[in-house]
């Protein structure tokens, strides 16, 4: 690039500077795109990367509308118009998946976020610094394991022969004799979202813990002039305090509720449990790459992808209507 | 609880913190409690654990399982996969994210929001399985080993963690280098890149988890393959093979070490697996930890 090129793109920084909204002043031309045109380098070919990898995708979209077979050409694939989709609606199974998927999304969700606060606030009491650190340092751990691993653990931990939880189980004489945790449906949710405390909780206080670090000093003295105890503290200083850093994690969150997870459903369930262990994305799967019907499975995938984006912007709204935070 | 807060000043933080000390115990003894147990599992002779009793400790000491483990060259190659796929994507993702972030993260340019929206909708837009797992096989990535580097090289979480971090820098740096007659990338790879290394400490971390963590794009793309098979992707087999009512030890992962059916059991190959695969992880994520809170953080700042 020529120095008058860069003298002249100085020269238009420094213009802008003195306007209240640097974006003003910028139009799309052709001068501003030549001017530009380091940092058009820099990120377009970036974005075109992006746009191959999770927007060209799309167009396998149609084949929900087909009767695809691999061995045919797309031109002559056959249309089917939205069958694939009422199939998939007067399908029992695909309803369980649903109701598995929705079901463990939301115990994940509420049982993630109650003992996240929680253990964040009890965190937060801690005095010792050093101590703290190391409860910290451990809880994080399991947050760097894969599934497998998790899965594993959780397999291991259960086990009806030498599984630690029957194990002090029946020491506690809670119970009378093993159980066989992985082996019943009604038992699978619970795992499920157990695991997801086990393996997350750590993890999830992260955010927390800096919120509550942000809370202004003063907000718990007035309290405590006020003659607020501990719990009265948590209660009407903290929890306010962390109240909006909850909104943005929760339509985060909310846009997931799908998105129940796959690997450690995949990982630990059996044909025993199979009619509470499936999910979606498991349903996909096993009908588009085991069963060869990706029209189906396609299909599936759509719904599960315009749910979760109309899901974002409903919550997203209701957070603007709250005059809370917003994500986009 | 109740009670507690109920009683005197004085008393109150003493029972509480006791209490609170207590419940923080309980909470590390359940999270390591399981690694322990692994621990013990992976060097006690595996016909020994059967019998069961086996907790923190091995009783009947062994090395056998890890030799069973090391014997074949599958772990071998599976690692160097694991390492390889690690590694290019960590540099790979790292640099790429960071470029992309130093652009977006400059007010004056125009194509800011446009290519920052584009990738904000990743976080909740996904095209599907079927119709990602059609796109790579119209690549020509399936059974390649490009298949781990090029579909996640670029995520918007990280983008949006480094676009923060960037925008907390003095906005002077970059126009006095530009004053100075310094181009776009240069003020990037000289000035920015070396300053935003907190921040790329943690998207590091988080890129290098995710690689080495993923099972997945073996099993839907590379299964077929076992030159392409990672540690976790065998561990995967392992556990299918553990986890079947059938304790077959036949059905080991490798299959190709029948003379030490009576030594090892696919338990204890699996605790010696975990072991092998949970050991990088667990010396490197302490070291990195003030950096991840600190990128977390900026994570969950609305822009």
């Amino acid at each position: 690039m020529s120095d008058a090129v860069l003298d002249k793109q100085v020269k238009t920084q420094k213009t802008r500077k003195r306007r209240v909204d640097p974006e003003i002043g910028v139009s799309l031309s052709w001068k501003t795109l030549k001017m530009q045109k380091q940092l058009i380098f820099m990120s377009v070919p970036i974005a075109i990367y992006l746009i191959i990898f999770n927007y060209a995708p799309i167009w396998g979209w149609l084949m929900a509308f087909q009767n695809y077979r691999p061995a045919l050409s797309f031109g002559k694939q056959e249309w089917v118009g939205l069958q694939q989709f009422k199939f998939l609606f007067s399908d029992e199974t695909f309803m369980m998946v649903l109701r598995n998927t929705i079901a463990m999304s939301f115990i994940n969700l509420v049982l993630g976020t109650v003992t996240a606060i929680g253990l964040a606030l009890l965190l937060n009491e801690i005095r010792a610094r050093f101590f703290k650190r190391i409860v910290q340092s451990i809880s994080y751990l399991p947050h760097f394991l894969s599934w497998v691993i998790a899965a594993g653990i959780v397999a291991t931990s259960l086990s009806i022969d030498d599984g630690i939880v029957n194990i002090v189980l029946m020491k506690l004489h809670l119970i009378k004799e093993p159980i066989m945790w992985l082996s019943e449906g009604k038992y699978f949710w619970g795992i499920i979202g157990a695991s997801n405390v086990w393996k997350e909780v750590g993890w999830g206080t992260i955010i927390y813990l800096a919120a509550i670090t942000s809370i202004d000093p003063s907000l718990y003295e007035a309290a405590s002039i006020d003659g607020a105890k501990r719990f009265q503290k948590m209660r009407y200083v903290t929890l306010p305090g962390i109240k909006s850093t909850f909104v943005i994690l929760l339509i985060m969150n909310i846009g997931h509720i799908l998105d129940a997870g796959f690997e450690l459903q995949y990982l630990l369930g059996n044909g025993l449990t199979v009619d509470w262990s499936q999910t979606i994305d498991i349903f996909v799967v096993k009908y588009g790459i085991s069963m060869g019907n990706y029209s189906l499975a396609t299909a599936a995938g759509i719904f599960k992808t315009i749910v979760s984006v109309i899901l974002v912007f409903i919550a997203n709204y209701i957070a603007k209507r709250l005059g809370e935070e917003r994500l986009v | 609880m109740k009670a507690v807060t109920k009683s005197s000043g004085r008393i109150e933080p003493i029972v509480f913190h006791t209490i609170n000390t207590i419940f923080m115990l309980f909470v590390v003894a359940i999270t390591l409690y399981p690694f322990l147990h692994t621990l013990a599992v992976s060097f006690n002779d595996g016909s020994d654990t059967l019998a069961g009793g086996i907790y923190f400790w091995p009783r009947a000491w062994t090395m056998e399982n890890y030799r069973a483990v090391f014997i074949t060259g599958t772990i071998y190659h599976a690692a160097f996969i694991s390492v390889s796929r690690t590694v290019l994507s960590t540099v790979f993702g790292v640099f790429l994210t960071t470029m992309l972030a130093y652009t977006l993260a400059q007010p004056q340019y125009i194509l800011r929001k446009k290519i920052g929206m584009l990738f904000i909708l990743t976080m909740y837009f996904n095209a599907g399985l079927i119709p990602n797992y059609f796109l790579i096989k119209d690549l020509g990535l399936l059974h390649s080993f490009m298949v781990y580097i090029l579909p996640s090289m670029v995520s918007a979480f990280n983008l949006i963690i480094i676009r923060t971090y960037i925008r907390s820098l003095p906005a002077g740096l970059i126009e006095s280098a530009k004053i100075d007659g310094a181009g776009e990338f240069r003020i990037f790879w000289k000035i920015i890149f070396p300053l935003c290394t907190p921040v790329l400490a943690t998207v590091a971390l988080f890129i290098a988890v995710g690689a080495w963590n993923s099972w997945f794009d073996t099993f839907l793309y590379a299964s077929s393959d076992i030159n392409l098979s990672t540690l976790q992707y065998e561990m995967m087999k392992l556990l299918g093979s553990t986890m079947s009512t059938n304790n077959d030890p036949s059905a080991l992962a490798g299959n190709q070490h029948n003379q030490m059916q009576a030594l090892v059991t696919p338990a204890s190959i699996r605790a010696a697996i975990t072991i092998v695969t949970a050991v990088p992880i667990l010396f490197v994520y302490p070291f990195l930890q003030k950096y991840f809170v600190v990128g977390l953080n900026l994570g969950s700042v609305k822009e």
